[in-house]
């Protein structure tokens, strides 16, 4: 049988979503980051077109409170500063984006305010030039008014903002709106919930070029095979033809430090620091596979292997 | 599964009832729907049999090797996308030994084979096989290591393309019933030869293409031979994905009986390679071989195919109900999780580490995580209570606490009311137990 007839072609394609902007775009990025554009599975250029590679975006977090102490170790004390530690992302390890996530914010933890939330997004706008986008640390209420302030001062970047969720999107939606900055629609890995997102962020009047989608990832060995098939059916159905399914995916693959097997102590199953960045490698891995457009990393080897596997994947080495 | 009119228009239409069915059609209509047995009919000519048999076999034909006690089962797959059903048999792992490295190095490498098998989530998981392979060495190293490795209780794969080398190891590991690796269209005559005289199945590949490899298996199907193994090219991941993606396809889509067979992937031991298995085992590779990789890569690459093989309707849990750790008596602590496996197994382990006796009381949440199953309403305050008495628990012990997941500190209020117990909410992380019942107990 000729391979022809075993290639499949779909009629729909996934949007093309840009992240920050540059001099000539209104912005102070070097460049441009876009994604999606894809219509066909995941890597299968035997049978269709990709124009873009999935790409990796590094996190920085407002607070090593998080941060595993084994990452602490291999990463550097920038991690203790995150401006330093954005620096670094951009300037050491490869980013292609940065993904500065607020967690202080939180009322229930260091309760930053949201001036310090806001200065602390000037900082890294201004020592670092990679696109980028920002969350918020998931309470309602704080991350209502952090937001707003976010968005203004990154006013001309086309940041990203995140999360919009179910019950809670109004209010950075509107945030996002009032600058020209794009979104992340949260959904609990449930393709019907995803699709809901999309339809409540289209009906509030943002454009579909504006939204990429985050339908949550599970870490490997926390439930990675709900997401990778959540992945899977998400991506056939843009591409069997449904708009509101058409957004690029977002992966949250740091998720993979949180995994007790990670990092547990166990000779049998070698060191904890080479295991951690395999388990974060292969998360990242499975999830391009099944159709996330951008990954979010943090650990510089794991990123390093990663970008490696994917540009062998696309056909590139 | 062909249609019962499929089946009808092949059956004597004798309407005799010997088969128990009072008409062909009738029996036709059972068969279709699996109630009956073909052999019931004594009158079905041979070429209907034939013809039967084939449209009613898997679409992938499942093949065993390996020893008896531990078989390698590959194959038998009938979906692309896991989603639609399930992936039901993982994808084999193997480590390639190499007699040009020499016997002492293969003798360590199938111990280290041997040794990388842990216990995840209440479930074995291993490197399930060793291959032995003639390249540039001795090949008397490769038959001392073929013994070796026929008995180290995984399963072997023999690779040499030289049919007399293959004929002489095979006869060393028999009883264990190895994988022959493999005919070329080169030697595919001779190895087809080699394999039809001893039964084992036989790996087919080194085709440049996926119409060569349909070719090579019209061959083999010519010399006789009906349990085959596909190579594919994986020469890089992007041919690899695309060429199984095909056969795959080739199988299930368009029933191609010549490409309905499991395929392998023989890969090299570089980060590149490292990603090639794990596309292997999302992508359709029922066999991945490789050469020794480090322990910190093979355990999260186990539990990657036990998450993509875990059946989508059903999460891996264990039974519910009151467990012990250590021994337990009635005024040690007791503490409640779920029925999931990888929550019980977890909380299991970090109990384990403080080293105190407790009692565990395991909910039936379906198998489902501390907060998926209280988002869902299948971990409530009645449930936990219910289980208490269904288990009796306070027959048991009498300390009259209980210690509930941090997670869920919202039912503290509730589940003392009916219960009557005091309510000690413990660390959201189970890693924060050891710490909490050393200081209780203390
Ligand atoms: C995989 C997953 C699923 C899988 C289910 C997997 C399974 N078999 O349980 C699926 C896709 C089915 C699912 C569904 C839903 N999910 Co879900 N899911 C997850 C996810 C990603 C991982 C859960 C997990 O496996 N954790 C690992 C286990 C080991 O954790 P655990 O059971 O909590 O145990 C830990 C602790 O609780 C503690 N612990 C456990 N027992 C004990 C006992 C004691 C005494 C102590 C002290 C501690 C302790 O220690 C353990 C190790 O740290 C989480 C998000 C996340 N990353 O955590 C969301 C999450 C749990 N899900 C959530 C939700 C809302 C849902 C849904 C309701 C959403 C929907 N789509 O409708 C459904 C409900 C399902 C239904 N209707 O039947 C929410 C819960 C939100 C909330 N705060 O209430 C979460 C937190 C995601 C989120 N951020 O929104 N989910
Ligand atoms: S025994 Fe065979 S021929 Fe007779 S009724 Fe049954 S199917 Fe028909």
């Amino acid at each position: 049988m000729a391979n022809e007839a075993l290639k499949e072609k779909f009629q729909g394609r996934i949007h093309e979503v840009a992240i920050g902007a540059t001099k000539e775009q209104g912005g102070t990025r070097r460049s441009r980051i876009v994604v999606g554009g894809e219509n066909g599975l995941p890597f299968h250029k035997f049978e269709s077109d990709a124009p873009h590679m999935p790409v990796i975006a590094m996190d920085v977090i407002d607070t090593v409170r998080v941060v595993p102490e084994q990452l602490v170790k291999s990463m550097g004390p920038v991690v203790k500063d995150p401006v330093e530690w954005a620096k670094k992302c951009e300037r050491d390890w490869g980013a292609d984006l940065c993904v500065l996530k607020l967690q202080s914010a939180n009322p229930e933890e260091e309760n930053r305010s949201v001036a310090e939330c806001e200065s602390l997004v000037r900082e890294v706008l201004k020592a670092t030039s990679l696109p980028l986008v920002v969350y918020g640390c998931g309470v309602e209420e704080k991350d209502a008014k952090v937001m707003e302030a976010v968005s203004n001062a990154g006013r001309g970047e086309r940041l990203f903002l995140g999360q919009a969720e179910e019950k809670a999107f109004k209010s950075i939606t509107a945030a996002a709106m009032a600058n020209g900055h794009g979104i992340v629609a949260f959904s609990n890995l449930d393709i019907n919930l995803a699709k809901q997102m999309n339809i409540l962020l289209l009906d509030f009047g943002m454009k579909p070029e504006n939204i990429i989608m985050d339908p949550l990832l599970a870490a490997l060995g926390m439930g990675l095979e709900y997401s990778y098939s959540v992945m899977e059916r998400l991506r056939l159905g843009a591409l069997s033809g449904d708009p509101v399914l058409q957004m690029p995916i977002i992966t949250d693959c740091s998720c993979a430090w949180a995994v007790p097997e990670a990092l547990e102590e166990d000779q049998a199953k070698g060191k904890p620091e080479l295991r951690g960045v395999y388990w974060e490698t292969l998360t990242a891995y499975a999830a391009a596979v099944a159709g996330s457009d951008i990954l979010i990393m943090r650990q510089p080897d794991a990123v390093k292997r990663v970008r490696a596997a994917l540009s062998e994947l696309a056909g590139g080495a | 599964m062909p249609s019962a009119m499929e089946i009808y228009k092949l059956l004597p239409k004798k309407n005799c009832g010997e088969c128990k069915s009072p008409t062909c059609l009738a029996f036709a209509m059972q068969l279709a729907n699996q109630k009956v047995a073909l052999a019931a009919c004594p009158y079905v000519s041979p070429e209907a049999k034939a013809t039967l048999e084939e449209s009613g076999a898997p679409p992938i034909k499942l093949i065993t090797f390996g020893p008896a006690e531990a078989p390698s089962k590959l194959g038998d797959e009938t979906q692309l996308f896991r989603h639609d059903k399930t992936f039901y048999h993982p994808t084999v792992l193997g480590i390639i030994v190499d007699d040009a490295k020499g016997v002492l190095a293969m003798k360590a490498g199938i111990e280290s084979a041997k040794s990388m098998s842990f216990e995840r989530v209440g479930q074995m998981v291993r490197v399930d096989s060793v291959a032995i392979r003639h390249s540039t060495g001795n090949p008397a190293d490769f038959l001392e290591s073929v013994k070796l490795a026929a008995s180290s209780g995984l399963s072997v794969v023999l690779m040499t393309e030289e049919p007399k080398l293959m004929a002489e190891a095979l006869s060393l590991c028999a009883p264990g019933k190895p994988l022959l690796y493999r005919a070329t269209p080169q030697n595919l005559d001779e190895m087809a030869a080699v394999a039809k005289g001893c039964g084992f199945p036989l790996v087919i590949g080194g085709a440049a293409s996926i119409d060569e490899l349909t070719q090579l298996s019209e061959r083999a199907k010519k010399a006789g031979l009906a349990d085959l193994v596909l190579e594919p090219v994986a020469t890089s991941a992007n041919l690899l994905l695309e060429d199984m993606t095909l056969v795959r396809r080739a199988a299930i889509r368009k029933k191609l009986r010549l490409l309905g067979f499991p395929t392998l992937s023989v890969l090299g031991s570089s980060n590149s390679d490292e990603a090639k298995a794990a596309l292997g085992i999302m992508k359709y590779s029922s066999v991945v071989l490789m050469e020794e990789l480090p322990r910190e890569f093979v355990y999260p690459l186990l539990a990657l195919r036990q998450n993509i093989f875990t059946d989508p309707q059903v999460p891996i849990q264990v039974k519910a109900g009151l467990y012990t750790v250590g021994e337990p008596n009635d005024k040690s602590p007791l503490l409640f999780t779920t029925n999931f496996s990888l929550t019980y197994f977890t909380v299991r382990a970090d109990i384990e580490k403080s080293r105190v006796p407790v009692w565990l009381l395991v909910v039936d949440t379906d198998g489902q995580s501390v907060m998926t199953s209280f988002a869902a309403g299948k971990l409530t305050p009645e449930i936990v209570q219910k289980a208490m008495d269904t288990q009796k628990v306070k027959e048991k012990n009498s300390r009259n606490e209980i210690i509930i997941p941090g997670q869920v500190s919202r039912m503290s209020g509730k589940l003392g009311e009916l219960t009557g117990m005091k309510i000690f909410v413990g660390p959201r992380e189970s890693s924060g137990l050891p710490k909490m019942l050393k200081s209780l107990t203390a």
